[in-house]
């Protein structure tokens, strides 16, 4: 089994344990982390994948590096967010069925 | 010429946002004055030396792809180029006087306005998937920072939905993209096209990001976070999400399907993606039906004229020249009036509710005599919602029609003539609301004159789309994969 090979498997593995934890968690910063979760599992793949022969390919680096500014990005407005939203409501989920009705 | 224009375009959104940082609302609005209209014109010069001397790859200050940006100026490009500055312009004029009308508006929009436009400028030319998806990031979080801005709670938890379900499919798009890397080495659309062979993996690459794209439009039966989010967001801000937002994540799966579909793509996805889309057509326009807020009305009619889009998948696969062409002219065509006329729905909707200052449709009893410039600019934007002659929906629906018809899917055709007539069925209500003379609140405020102008004009633009088709028809040509390949 080539290394690459390992390091796909691993990386699909993570996106399935952030998918499941997306899935069924509510609390809304344990769903952020699984997103953060899936992402490093894109990153691993997409780094594992381009070996040749065991040597590492420096594109899918430098999209990585990319992909974790976008990520680091994208949670920081999450956690901004869900700040506001405990502040204003004092839940840590969104309350799906409770709609008020407008 | 192109060399300065095309970094021009992407660079001065991005130096507006930065101004915009240290400024105030009303100083940054000033910045918006002079850079929206530069952004205009560069747009139309761009149009013109692409008419000129034709289109072609374009390498970002020199360094060459993989590691610098490669930027892909065709017909189509330049054409969405060109409506996102028409639209953003009169969004941002809007904005200027709408947000600001009490008092102070909310400092952060400008900021997230320009590199929203920065985005969407970046994802129309973008020549590579990894560039399109950091364009499409930068979409998304200024587009969940501009629903923020509706600042309650309502508009705080449609925020947090929309940004997981975004996040969800730009996730499942990396993953794509990074398949395909995996398989071909290379992440330039038209690179990968050359290669594109049938396998396994790569057929999973191209239904990844379709589905993960789909999501960000809003797609039947993906469609739940798009009323909340932009039926709470301000009236510039929703304008701006249905006119463009979703469009952008369209526009890169009709790219992916023009040039991979052939080759990765199977009957079976192409007639699944148009089912969903004629669900969203009859959904769509049945939950605007049964809607009792004006912007809710509004935003589910968008899901529903999204629909008309993913008709484009089964029309041009495997399907003879000349119905493939019809079927992609009446796409764009749709795209880009849908763009005009929905920008120009919100604008109006917001003046009316900043008239009689509650969201319900029946609260616009009596507006009719009180702000018919709004309400007509209403009335003609929904001409081309509705797909009524002379407008730019006609000439969209009429060429999806021919294209169903000559591949001969006629089942699409009923589609498309149904939600014109469900279309008029919402737009009426609405009407018909508004010419209740009742006996209820008289007492109206009055817009300014800037925000009763803008919506006119995106609502011309619309409407005239369809009597000057020919002309944007010609731009397409780019849109035909020979063109395409630099």
């Amino acid at each position: 089994m080539s290394t690459s090979i390992i390091y796909a498997l691993g990386g699909a593995a993570l996106c399935g344990i952030g998918l499941a934890g997306f899935a069924l968690l509510r609390h809304l910063l344990r769903r952020l982390m699984a997103f953060n979760v899936i992402g490093s599992g894109v990153f691993l793949l997409l780094v594992g994948l381009a070996q040749t022969r065991g040597v590492a390919d420096p594109v899918p680096q430098a999209l990585v590096l990319t992909g974790i500014v976008v990520a680091l990005a994208a949670t920081a407005l999450a956690v901004v967010l869900m700040r506001r939203w405990y502040r204003l409501t004092g839940a840590t989920e969104l309350e799906e069925r409770r709609e008020p009705p407008c | 010429m192109l060399t300065l224009l095309i970094p021009g375009l992407l660079f001065v959104p991005l130096a507006c946002a930065v101004v915009s940082v240290l400024l105030g609302f009303r100083l940054a609005g000033c910045v918006a004055r002079v850079g929206a209209p530069l952004q205009l014109a560069l747009s139309v010069a761009l149009c013109l030396a692409v008419a000129g001397q034709g289109g072609g790859l374009y390498v970002l200050g020199g360094w060459e792809p993989p590691l610098g940006i490669a930027l892909r100026v065709d017909g189509l490009a330049v054409t969405l180029v060109l409506v996102t500055a028409v639209v953003a312009a009169a969004c941002g004029l809007h904005a200027v006087v709408y947000l600001g009308v009490d008092g102070e508006g909310p400092r952060p929009f400008w900021p997230l306005f320009w590199f929203l436009w920065a985005g969407l400028n970046g994802v129309w030319l973008a020549g590579d998937l990894f560039n399109a998806y950091v364009a499409l990031e930068l979409i998304t979080l200024s587009a969940v920072g501009l629903v923020a801005l509706g600042g309650g709670a309502d508009a705080l938890r449609a925020a947090l939905r929309y940004l997981f379900a975004a996040l969800l499919g730009s996730l499942a798009y990396l993953l794509g993209v990074a398949l395909l890397y995996g398989s071909y080495g290379t992440l330039s659309l038209a690179g990968i096209s050359a290669l594109a062979t049938e396998g396994g993996p790569e057929r999973l690459a191209l239904a990844l990001m379709l589905a993960g794209l789909a999501i960000k439009t809003a797609l039947f039966p993906l469609h739940g976070w798009l009323p909340p989010a932009h039926s709470t967001a301000r009236a510039p801000v929703s304008a701006l999400l249905s006119a463009l937002v979703i469009k952008a994540s369209f526009y890169l799966m009709a790219r992916l399907w023009l040039d991979l579909g052939g080759v990765l793509g199977s009957a079976a996805l192409a007639q699944f993606l148009g089912a969903a889309g004629a669900a969203a057509i009859v959904w769509g326009s049945w939950m605007a039906w049964r809607q009792t807020r004006l912007k809710m009305l509004i935003a589910y009619s968008s899901i529903a004229q999204v629909g008309y889009l993913f008709l484009l998948f089964p029309l041009v696969f495997e399907a003879a020249d000349a119905a493939a062409q019809q079927a992609r002219q009446g796409v764009t065509l749709h795209l880009v009036s849908h763009a005009l006329a929905k920008a120009a729905m919100f604008l109006a909707a917001g003046n009316l509710l900043l008239a009689v200052g509650d969201g319900r449709v029946a609260a616009l009893a009596g507006i009719s005599r009180h702000l018919p410039v709004s309400l007509f600019s209403f009335g003609l934007a929904a001409v081309s919602v509705m797909g009524l002659p002379p407008s730019g929906g006609f000439a969209g629906k009429w060429l999806l029609l021919q294209g169903s018809l000559a591949s001969g899917q006629w089942w699409w055709a009923l589609f498309v003539l149904a939600g014109g007539l469900m279309a008029a069925a919402y737009v009426f209500r609405v009407f018909a609301a508004s010419y209740v003379e009742s006996a209820g609140s008289d007492r109206f405020r009055s817009p300014p004159l800037v925000l009763e102008v803008t919506p006119m004009v995106l609502a011309l633009a619309a409407l005239g789309l369809g009597l000057v088709a020919g002309g944007p028809l010609v731009w397409l040509a780019g849109l035909s994969p020979e063109a395409m390949s630099p």
